[in-house]
């Protein structure tokens, strides 16, 4: 019995990562850097997953006192899109002249607060709209592609006649955004390229804002509190948000799943138009980060926006963009939704769509025509469509 | 405080130490085992070792271990635990007023606490005294919670991440027992200092009662002025097993300071019950489940939870007697636990959908008590944690070694 005894501690000393869970397939999580990342990124890439999905604010490291969410990670679970527990309301702004609301808590209503406080409330009047925090997959090829790469799709006048415009949203560049190498500019305004609306230049900015209207942190890039308006000292480093920035850059892109092998639904995507804004192909320029600079990748999105129909028009906006402009969602990992939204589905800006057959119901405008290809397709057909897009 | 602290523990061990040059100057104290034992008893009902004719008796326990876990494919390792050092130091300052003081080192040195320290006056034994440090009776395990008499490693969850166990604090109170035939009676009743607003406010992002031992400042200062009161009642009848209810609740934040209102009272109040009994077959069962309500403010986060609950539950069974490596009648018992916890017990707003953050955990193992002061243990653990929106659940995994023992 005693060599049993001992012969069995030997078996599970030398088996024991046998009789744990197995890692899932890189496919089935959005999480996780870009392969090639150096060992110095990999360094930066832990730091900042550390400070995203780790980190909790309290009101003893500065936590509003006006909120939306408590962590990065509250509101990007696993990277993926947010759920209606954390969606962000906006409002105050119905045209490209700019937020009316600015002195009453706008652009981003805070609807938390610690103990002692009192939220925002929307003001009379104003109009709304709320956005889903997207999935953060990918963002550092978005990033890194160019103004030029971008503008290829752009058709504001719609000059092939195919019903489908697209134009960028051109904003006004935040003091402490670096512009990036041939940035493409219009009457002194910058293509925006992150947001429901394509508001945000780049991660830096995404990244300072989230940390201020979200969670309530001040930092150096933005340090005015959102409940009394002063100037606080940074709540934040600098060096954590540079982390965090790098994180989000460095994190890979959805890989497809294997379903992915239908051909046919793939066909039908490109026949029914739906390619004609879900770009399946994209390149990046340079980028500071070696793993991502010049690869071809493959978001369906063009990054442009465009006119998506009045159902779909809540009455407010964010820079040029018209309150019924939105930008193309990337549709890359939208089939691991569910794994992040609570198994379920809630798509579009607001998550109103409960499936993606909900959200292809609910195009209009530029996407009338695909929606109606999509309704006239068989019941088989829109199954190996809705089978394809799950897989991306 | 620490360095205070070590000075004078090591002069108890160093004084008993060198009472070790006369081994036959040591004794055991006899362990009173006529009558009905309870949880509550547990605090004295331990091994002591006594020098001489010095009024002062010591023990204590230490436990360390080796796991490997794993979460989805990620694993730390081999890791190698020191997880507690535990000092008695016990007084009989007369026939019936006693001290007893339990000090604690966790994970080496990184967490050093009184656990216990605390006077008790007997005037009937219905109507104890008892003040100092005290273990709030909530629950049997905070009350019972020794590493030797357990036959797992890690603590129940529920134990430790909704009840704060071990949780003690400063304050009064009286405690007593009714002992009738095969019965006994008990109630035990505590006023201290409480919890305070880290609660709902911590970097666990949930509601987390644990959370307030980071206060370190409760042993000298109470955060809102309000006492925390403890009671419990327990009966245990020789045949059927011992059954404890127990309460816990008080004000949480600080609705004041110097005159001035800054919230209103915020009261969490936890509720729990406790069984274990020891079957004909042998087999000891043993189970504690407790509830808990917060009041959180509606204008807060839903990511701290109003309602919590979670409990576990322990089956023991003995397998074989016998003499094993020299060690007469030592004992190895087939071993499972059983628990779970929900930290947030409620329905999304926005959704009506339930809020989860939850965890499942199955823990099988053996243990062999080669004396019935020392345990040996092997568990093997599968835990199932889930989001606060349902994602689906990381799951953990491994296998535990180690041992614990009294001293």
């Amino acid at each position: 019995m005693n060599r049993k005894t001992i012969f069995a501690g030997l078996i599970i000393l030398a088996a024991c990562e046998e009789f744990q869970p197995k890692a899932p397939q890189a496919y089935e999580l959005l999480d996780g850097p870009v392969s090639g990342l150096s060992e110095a990124e990999n360094l930066q890439f832990l730091r900042g997953d550390v400070a995203f999905n780790d980190e909790v604010f309290t009101s003893a490291n500065g936590l509003g006192p006006l909120f939306v969410a408590t962590s990065c990670g509250s509101c990007h679970p696993g990277d993926g899109k947010g759920h209606p527990f954390t969606t962000l309301t906006r409002f105050g702004q119905t045209d490209e002249n700019g937020n009316q609301y600015l002195n009453v808590g706008g652009p981003q209503l805070q609807h938390r607060a610690i103990p002692g406080f009192t939220p925002e409330v929307i003001p009379q009047n104003a109009t709304l709209s709320r956005f889903t925090p997207p999935a953060n997959t990918g963002l550092g090829f978005i990033d890194a592609v160019s103004d030029a790469e971008i503008l290829a799709w752009a058709d504001p006048d719609d000059n092939d006649g195919d019903g489908i415009s697209g134009v960028p949203n051109w904003i006004s560049l935040k003091q402490y955004v670096k512009e990036r190498p041939n940035s493409v500019t219009q009457n002194g305004r910058y293509i925006g390229r992150f947001g429901k609306k394509a508001a945000t230049y780049d991660l830096l900015q995404q990244t300072a804002t989230a940390y201020n209207q979200d969670i309530g942190i001040t930092s150096s890039f933005e340090p005015v509190d959102t409940h009394s308006g002063l100037v606080f000292d940074p709540e934040v480093s600098n060096q954590t948000i540079n982390d965090v920035v790098f994180y989000l850059k460095a994190l890979k892109a959805p890989e497809p799943r294997p379903e992915s092998n239908s051909i046919e639904g793939k066909q039908l995507f490109t026949t029914i138009g739906c390619s004609k804004c879900h770009r399946p192909e994209m390149k990046t320029g340079n980028s500071s980060i070696a793993a991502i600079a010049n690869k071809a990748f493959y978001p369906y999105s063009d990054f442009l926006l465009h006119d998506m129909g009045s159902s779909l028009d809540d009455g407010y906006t964010e820079g040029s963009a018209k309150t019924y402009e939105w930008r193309t969602p990337p549709l890359w990992g939208v089939g691991l939704s569910k794994k992040s939204q609570g198994g379920q589905y809630f798509l579009l800006h607001d998550g109103r769509a409960r499936s993606i057959e909900e959200a292809i119901l609910l195009h209009g405008g530029e996407g009338i025509q695909s929606r109606s290809n999509y309704e006239a397709l068989t019941n088989e057909e829109k199954t190996k469509l809705i089978r394809f897009l799950e897989s991306l | 405080m620490k360095i205070s602290l070590l000075l004078a523990i090591t002069l108890v061990i160093g004084s008993a130490a060198t009472a070790q040059v006369d081994s036959t100057l040591f004794k055991r104290t006899q362990q009173d085992t006529s009558k009905l034992l309870l949880n509550m008893d547990a605090v004295y009902n331990r091994p002591f070792l006594s020098v001489s004719k010095l009024p002062v008796a010591v023990g204590g326990y230490v436990e360390a271990n080796w796991q490997h876990l794993g979460t989805d494919g990620v694993s730390e390792g081999h890791q190698f635990q020191m997880r507690r050092l535990t000092l008695f130091i016990a007084s009989t300052i007369s026939r019936r007023i006693k001290f007893l003081s339990e000090i604690e080192f966790e994970d080496g040195t990184k967490e050093i606490n009184i656990e216990f320290a605390s006077v008790d006056f007997e005037f009937h034994p219905l109507l104890n005294f008892r003040g100092g440090i005290v273990m709030n009776p909530i629950g049997a395990f905070n009350q019972n919670h020794d590493g030797p008499k357990w036959e797992f490693i890690d603590r129940p969850i529920s134990a430790t991440q909704l009840l704060p166990a071990t949780w003690s604090n400063v304050g009064f109170g009286m405690y007593g027992k009714l002992y009738r035939d095969n019965w006994v009676y008990a109630y035990e009743t505590y006023l201290t200092n409480g919890f305070d607003d880290q609660i709902i406010n911590n970097s666990e992002n949930k509601t987390f009662l644990p959370a307030s031992k980071l206060n370190q400042a409760r042993f000298e200062e109470s955060f809102n002025g309000v006492p925390l009161l403890t009671a419990k009642v327990a009966v245990r009848n020789k045949k059927i097993g011992e059954l404890g209810l127990s309460y816990m609740g008080g004000i949480y934040n600080k609705f004041q300071e110097d005159g001035l209102v800054l919230d209103e009272k915020r009261r969490h109040m936890t509720w729990a019950i406790d069984f274990n009994t020891v079957l004909p077959t042998g087999t000891y069962l043993n189970t504690e489940w407790a509830f808990t309500r917060v009041d959180v403010p509606s204008t807060y986060s839903q990511q701290y939870g109003e309602k919590q609950w979670g409990g576990f539950f322990d089956a023991v069974q003995p397998m074989f007697r016998r003499n094993i490596f020299g060690f007469e009648r030592s004992v190895i018992n087939a071993v499972c636990r059983f628990e779970y916890v929900d930290w947030n017990v409620g329905n999304f707003s926005e959704t009506g959908d339930n809020i989860r953050e939850d965890i499942i955990s199955i823990v099988p193992g053996i243990s062999w008590r080669p004396t019935s002061q020392t345990v040996i243990r092997l568990n093997y653990r599968y835990a199932w944690q889930t989001d606060i929106l349902g994602n689906p659940a990381s799951k953990t995994a491994g296998f535990l070694f180690g041992f614990s023992s009294y001293f």
